[in-house]
């Protein structure tokens, strides 16, 4: 049994059928045509599929779509809307990312770090990543490009 | 060229990829929509490791409405392989691992191919069940492919029909036992490294579309487009130039994605539904079961050393749990085989290397390609024969380390190799010799070395291929099959072609591949890329250069040996003022005074395949060819800190030192190794795929199987580039991607016997392991 929910979706109203079972993540990836979140695991451990939920960041691979109804999702997407963000340009000159799958994951919990605490610590920085999973980096350039940043503001 | 020459190759730059994967637009095989006609597969996996199959029924499943078609073996009775062709696209007649495929429904949804899966009926005869590579060797066990002896393999490896033996390499060199007898000390042990497995983010996805022209056009996250299109051909019965596959950017690979897998299962059910894409995206529980893992080794080493320091002597038995097909993970024992003395000058050598069949996952190639597993015994012994002999283990790994001109074991000079220079700068960074304490008198601290030595493992004519496209404005499209793994390959090819070329590294795009489109690549494994592709893509670049060079000498009547490229430019060497903009003639040609134009497009080619490696040897001793075409060397070394009550290990500061010949992309070298050390870390602390006794894996998902994470790595980390060139490699480069990882576990479990006097010697060392081991120390010495 289909249900219609309405969204916030990278700042426009966007209204979808779904079913209830089916996983925010499928939603926006498949109905939506959003494709920035990704499927790492599915059972919320790798962080891949990241977006910012009324600013918060959630896993959407266990979230159902319905339960986002009525509410504002923010994904890289929504976030580069009008060009780079300071965090994605310090990123890009550190060449942190290796394949690349698991940014927009990172993109999206440092964002929400750097909204709370514009100024955090490393420490604060990696406990603030340690959810996002990169099997290629080891992580010290993601963690550079972030600390970089934070000291240039 | 002069080293202070270069503008681009080896100077650092912003990655060609960054800026598509920053903005999350990078396509990878997942995001690529296609279409409402798209349909879903889902896979039956077999719930027994080993099994005869005593009759399959399909007929409910085909009922549901919304299913197109169901397959099994009956529908797809092909074998195949990359090596050997002991794999099927679905089991027939008997299951050899739980999970192993055995039969897939194509429907209309995910839903309805996941119920109809439910209503498929197999009759299973459970056999024996064989996990332990040593067990399987026992004259009596139960033979997992009885008909071995009718696959078909290549002249090179030697698969022991009647027997549950893949490959044996052997390697001898000189007179072991009379060394054995000559040397001062002698040690023996065994070592045993378990299964690990690659865990990229993304799993592996494909999607296949066969139209009914007879084209079969697939997407797929994979390292090998080229090698891919070669077995679906083979397998599916099709022509290659029908066959066309598509490779989006690959979200992690490590071995992982070489070769073929699901892909070809993709491919059949697509075949089945002509007109319909079909998809299938592995869930991370059938990533741990149904892709590669990493091999297991139990591994006997023996070592013969002289009072002065000098081995003498190594004989060195490698038994590989292969799992239940060796198509990929023989090349891995046989490549082992050849290499298994690590990076050390010995006259005596023993080496006996296993690919042996057991009912767990099939493994294949995994970053390293076997060295990872032995070098962990190999680096362990040679710090305890060091203790043995009361030399420091650094001094003992220096005076012993092979050099340049050496014979390696199986009989061929070794090449140029800055090894001493990396264990020099590793020492440094390390800062050998001084004891660091920790404040805590519950945490003690310690360091650990070891060295590496790898060789790519390819066949003898891999190869590679490049095309350069010069477009209106003087922009070039580089078409390579190199696969972007996040390596930084697009980048280093990008800079080789705008060195050659004489242009700014912005007017570079490379390509992913597009079997229709892009050349000739073998794979993308072996850390070979740079080397092999970049040596093509140079030969391509310097095709169009003597193009360019060519059509302006004619048209402007200059000599072509006073021309030269520089800044998007021709120029002169005897006139100052020339300088003729690329764009004005790369596609439109030169105009001459009569009107007419000379030229055209400028369309560079290059190939490359090593002409002096051969795999003919002799079957007993490995002798009289020449398998590999150089060794990357290096060092590494830990600092720790090691909580005794818990047994919690902490990595404090890591270095890593490597001979990358010349770093095209110095920063992306240096990612390498700070992430191969993460990724070794893992291994080396607390990754294992765990099975219960009757073959079914524990664990597997990122809770139960840990991968580290952004805490877990450590705060210092020096990652050192030694430059000794190459002398057939693009600039003198050589590929280190793979060997970043090698040091890892052995250098750790030394650190943890400096640490606290225990040796541990199967890892993951888990905290469990090492409160054990102290444990077991106190009683010894009560």
């Amino acid at each position: 049994m289909k249900k219609e929910i309405t969204l916030r979706l990278n700042g426009y109203e966007t209204t979808v059928a779904v079913e209830p079972h089916e996983k925010l993540l499928d939603v926006l990836r498949d109905k939506l045509g959003v494709k920035s979140p990704k499927y790492g695991c599915g059972r919320g451990e790798c962080g891949a599929c990241s977006v910012l939920l009324n600013g918060k960041s959630v896993r959407t691979c266990i979230m159902y779509a319905v339960e986002a109804d009525g509410q504002e999702i923010v994904t890289v997407e929504g976030l580069e809307q009008d060009g780079l963000t300071p965090l994605q340009k310090s990123f890009l000159s550190h060449n942190s990312f290796q394949c690349g799958f698991c940014a927009p994951g990172i993109i999206i919990s440092a964002t929400e770090l750097l909204i709370s605490n514009p100024h955090p610590g490393e420490e604060e920085i990696r406990e603030a990543i340690a959810g996002n999973l990169c099997r290629c980096t080891g992580y010290g350039s993601v963690v550079d490009a972030i600390v970089d940043l934070t000291r240039r503001e | 060229m002069k080293e202070l020459d270069l503008k681009v190759v080896g100077h650092d730059a912003v990655r060609l990829d960054g800026l598509e994967k920053i903005t999350a637009t990078a396509k990878y095989a997942d995001d690529i929509d296609l279409g409402p006609g798209m349909l879903y597969a889902a896979i039956l996996g077999s719930p027994y490791a080993h099994a005869t199959i005593k009759g399959i029924d399909t007929s409910d499943a085909e009922q549901v409405p919304g299913v197109h078609a169901v397959l099994s073996g009956e529908d797809c009775p092909g074998r195949c392989g990359l090596y050997l062709k002991d794999s099927q696209l679905f089991a027939k007649d008997r299951v050899r691992y739980v999970g192993q495929q055995v039969a897939a429904v194509v429907a209309s949804s995910q839903e309805i191919a996941d119920k109809a899966l439910g209503l498929i009926k197999i009759e299973y005869e459970p056999l024996p069940v064989l996990q332990d590579p040593i067990e399987a060797l026992k004259p009596d066990a139960v033979l997992i492919h009885p008909d071995l002896g009718d696959y078909e393999v290549v002249p090179w490896l030697y698969p022991q029909p009647g027997t549950n033996i893949a490959h044996l390499r052997k390697v001898r060199k000189g007179n072991v036992e009379k060394a054995f007898e000559e040397a001062d000390y002698i040690l023996e042990d065994w070592y045993h490294v378990p299964h690990v497995v690659h865990a990229p983010i993304e799993t592996h996805v494909s999607a296949a579309l066969y139209a009914f022209d007879g084209r079969l056009t697939m997407w797929n996250s994979t390292q090998s487009p080229h090698t891919q299109r070669n077995i679906l051909a083979n397998v599916l019965n099709l022509k290659h130039k029908d066959v066309r596959i598509v490779t989006p950017y690959v979200g992690g690979g490590f071995g992982g994605k070489a070769g073929v897998n699901m892909e070809v299962i993709a491919a059949a059910c697509a075949m089945k539904v002509p007109g319909h894409p079909v998809k299938i995206r592995y869930s991370r529980k059938d990533e741990f079961q149904n892709t590669s893992q990493r091999q297991e080794l139990k591994a006997y080493v023996k070592m013969g050393v002289k009072n002065d320091g000098t081995i003498v002597a190594l004989k060195h038995q490698l038994f590989w749990d292969v799992g239940a097909s060796a198509e990929y993970g023989s090349n891995v024992v046989n490549a082992t085989g050849f290499s298994a003395t690590g990076a050390y000058r010995i006259p005596n050598v023993w080496i006996d290397s296993y690919a042996i069949y057991t009912n767990r996952p099939p493994c294949g190639a995994y970053r390293g390609f076997g060295y990872s597993e032995f070098h962990f015994g190999i680096e362990s012994h040679i710090d305890r024969v060091a203790k043995a002999l009361n030399m420091d283990p650094v001094e003992f790994r220096k005076k012993n380390a092979i050099q340049e001109g050496d014979t390696v074991a199986y009989g061929v000079e070794m090449g140029p190799t800055g090894i001493l220079k990396c264990i020099d700068e590793v020492a440094k960074a390390i800062e050998w010799g001084t004891e660091s304490k920790s404040d805590d008198p519950n945490r003690v601290r310690g360091k650990g070395f070891a060295l590496v030595w790898k060789a790519p493992a390819m066949p003898a004519n891999e190869s590679s291929a490049a095309f350069i496209k010069f477009n209106e404005d003087a922009s070039i499209n580089v078409l390579v099959s190199g696969m972007e793994l996040g390596q930084g390959f697009m980048t280093a090819m990008g800079k080789i072609a705008a060195e050659e070329l004489g242009l700014p590294l912005e007017r570079v795009r490379v390509e992913l591949p597009d079997t229709d489109r892009n050349p000739y690549e073998w794979q993308t494994v072996a850390s070979h890329v740079t080397w092999s592709c970049g040596n093509a893509v140079r030969r391509a670049a310097i095709d169009a250069r003597n193009q360019i060079i060519k059509v302006v000498s004619t048209a402007h009547h200059i000599e072509e040996a006073s021309l030269y490229l520089e800044d998007g430019k021709v120029k002169c060497s005897t006139k100052p003022d020339f300088a003729l903009p690329l764009e004005k003639f790369v596609i439109n040609g030169v105009q001459m005074s009569d009107g007419t134009f000379r030229g055209g497009p400028i369309l560079g080619r290059g190939s490359f395949m090593p002409e002096f490696t051969s795999a003919k040897v002799d079957p007993e001793t490995g002798m009289g060819g020449h398998p590999n075409v150089h060794y990357t060397t290096g060092a590494g070394a830990v600092e720790i800190e090691i909580d005794k009550e818990t047994g919690r290990v902490r990595v404090l500061r890591m270095a890593e030192a490597f001979d990358a010949g010349k770093a095209i992309n110095p920063d992306l070298v240096k990612g390498q190794i700070e992430g191969g050390f993460v990724q070794g870390l893992g291994t080396a602390l607390w990754e294992e795929v765990i099975f219960d006794e009757q073959g079914r894996i524990r664990n597997p998902n990122f809770t139960d199987y840990k991968i580290p994470t952004s805490l877990d790595a450590p705060r210092e980390m020096h990652s050192i580039i030694v430059e000794v060139p190459q002398p057939d490699g693009p600039y003198g480069a050589r590929g280190v991607g793979e060997h970043t990882m090698i040091p890892v576990m052995p250098a750790i479990a030394n650190a943890i016997e400096n640490a606290l006097g225990i040796r541990i010697k199967n890892p993951p060392m888990t905290a469990e392991k090492i409160v054990q081991a102290l444990k077991e120390k106190a009683e010894r010495s009560l």
